[in-house]
């Protein structure tokens, strides 16, 4: 079965060498695996400043050794002057349909105001904004290096009037009671699965949102493709709903199409 | 086929120890899982008392009751309760099912408490799991580490003892137990982050590492992952999945009469 993988990463990971770090590596990978589209973002975008070179890097290694297959997403971090250049790089030179926002590592928070400003320029654009809640769990993180997730909370409140705007939650391993169906209710909020957890996490999960809000992620190369893979079979879903999550709820989520 | 080294009741949602595990059963044959180690019952405590240490293990051997063909045992045990604990272990391993020993974060395990625990386990057979965590906000008072399991098994060099999570922060754990080999690793518990399980081939050997999920903390699709994403071969991936953890247990089968 095709997948579209919404949840991949490009280049170095700071802490240690991953198989599929260089960008033709992880495209034959992810080929091996079935997958035939991955949103592709920058590790770099993480901890470097010049954002605007990241991006472009980003783009000219998805076209250059993508295989076809890897989609560029950008990176636009609200804390930095003149933000709202790069977005705009990003939606008229590179043709990026996607960012991805890493407000922990890039020192921000949610409920600051430049991120309501870049939320309703991205509904504008017409962009897939996502938001990486984490890239590791913060008790084996590195001891000079302490990164906790961000905070969802101020997220109901800020896709709530941005009706045609749509918000990719990456990389959530749990919520709390009642915060997926929160979220997934407040605006055109879309979750994926890469580090959901527990026993029949994704069953559960399925229990308390619409089956077309989760997409299938897989955080490849940090983390092993199978792992999310899996959780499709664990959930013991019939083929329509393995089929929507491995690829048509992504497919539209990124054409912005509702059901 | 697959043997899961660590298992749990809760989470499964099972309004009994029967149920939960019907319905781990159910999720975990999805995935091929053959064998499923359970420890510790329905309900948790950090530093549990006699009364429910009993309980818990209670509650297990319901569970296995009615599931000989699948599940293994292990009783939960706290080495500040030494006496009760070898009772205990009499009680669940000697003279019952069971067939490992569980310990947990109530003493570090380099406290001497343990080792009338393990000698007696050994005796018997058991395997021996010991939890280890190393968390950067602080492991709890008696949460023991990798290090302290590495002071432990060389204090019993002749016993086979396994490194829980493998301290979870796995590139660290597992250079802590590299030395003893005596020690295998559990690979449950922690993210699914790519190179856990080649780094433990690396540098310990295929036949010290044990696939477990910690399941239904974590799901058995993440845990399974890391063996088969792992960039290993096919003999590798046969002895981490079952043949490491059936060797382990094998010498407790037969004495028991247990065929696996």
């Amino acid at each position: 079965m095709a997948i579209f993988d919404t949840n991949v990463s490009l280049g170095r990971w700071s802490f240690r060498r991953l198989a599929g770090d260089d960008t033709a590596s992880l495209a034959a990978r992810l080929k091996q695996r079935t997958v035939t589209t991955a949103l592709a973002a920058s590790f770099e975008a993480l901890l470097h400043d010049d954002i605007a070179q990241v991006n472009v890097r980003t783009a000219e290694e998805c076209a250059a050794r993508g295989q076809g297959i890897l989609l560029p997403v950008g990176a636009v971090n609200p804390r930095l002057p003149d933000w709202k250049e790069d977005l705009r790089r990003c939606v008229e030179v590179h043709k990026m349909r996607a960012i991805r926002l890493h407000p922990n590592y890039q020192g921000y928070a949610l409920a600051d105001p430049d991120v309501a400003a870049l939320f309703a320029l991205a509904e504008r654009h017409n962009i897939l904004v996502q938001i990486a809640v984490q890239m590791e769990d913060e008790r084996t993180q590195h001891p000079v290096f302490h990164v906790g997730p961000v905070n969802l909370a101020p997220l109901p409140a800020l896709v709530a009037h941005l009706p045609r705007l749509r918000v990719q939650v990456l990389n959530a391993s749990r919520f709390a009671p009642g915060q997926a169906r929160q979220l997934c209710a407040a605006g055109r909020v879309y979750l994926d699965i890469a580090m959901h957890e527990g026993a029949l996490g994704l069953s559960n999960l399925l229990q308390q949102v619409p089956l077309d809000r989760v997409t299938f992620g897989s955080c490849f190369p940090l983390f092993y493709f199978e792992s999310s893979q899996l959780k499709i079979r664990e959930a013991g879903l019939d083929a329509a709903a393995a089929k929507a999550i491995l690829f048509d709820n992504a497919s539209r989520m990124l054409d912005g199409a509702s059901r | 086929m697959i043997w899961d080294l660590h298992c749990h009741l809760p989470a499964f949602g099972g309004r009994t120890p029967e149920e939960s595990v019907a319905r781990m059963i159910e999720t975990g044959d999805r995935l091929g899982i053959e064998r499923y180690c359970v420890y510790m019952g329905t309900t948790w405590q950090n530093d549990p008392t006699p009364e429910q240490l009993r309980q818990g293990n209670d509650e297990v051997l319901r569970a296995l009751d009615h599931w000989r063909d699948r599940l293994f045992g292990f009783v939960y045990l706290n080495p500040k309760h030494t006496e009760f604990s070898l009772k205990e272990l009499d009680r669940c391993v000697r003279d019952g099912p069971m067939v490992g020993v569980k310990l947990w974060v109530a003493q570090r395990c380099t406290a001497p408490e343990l080792d009338p625990i393990i000698e007696r386990a050994a005796q018997l057979k058991a395997v021996i799991f010991q939890h280890t965590w190393l968390k950067l906000q602080g492991n709890l008072a008696g949460e023991s580490t990798p290090q302290d399991l590495a002071v432990l098994a060389a204090r019993h060099p002749k016993t086979r003892i396994i490194c829980g999570h493998t301290g979870g922060d796995w590139e660290i754990g597992i250079r802590a137990v590299r030395a003893l080999p005596n020690v295998s690793v559990d690979l449950a518990g922690s993210d699914a982050t790519a190179g856990f399980t080649e780094m433990a081939v690396r540098e310990l050997g295929a036949e010290r590492v044990i696939y477990g999920s910690d399941a239904g903390g974590r799901s058995f699709a993440s845990q399974l992952g890391k063996v088969l994403g792992a960039d290993l071969t096919a003999a590798q991936r046969k002895l981490i999945l079952k043949d490491n953890l059936r060797q382990l247990m094998l010498p407790i089968l037969k004495a028991k009469g247990i065929s696996a």
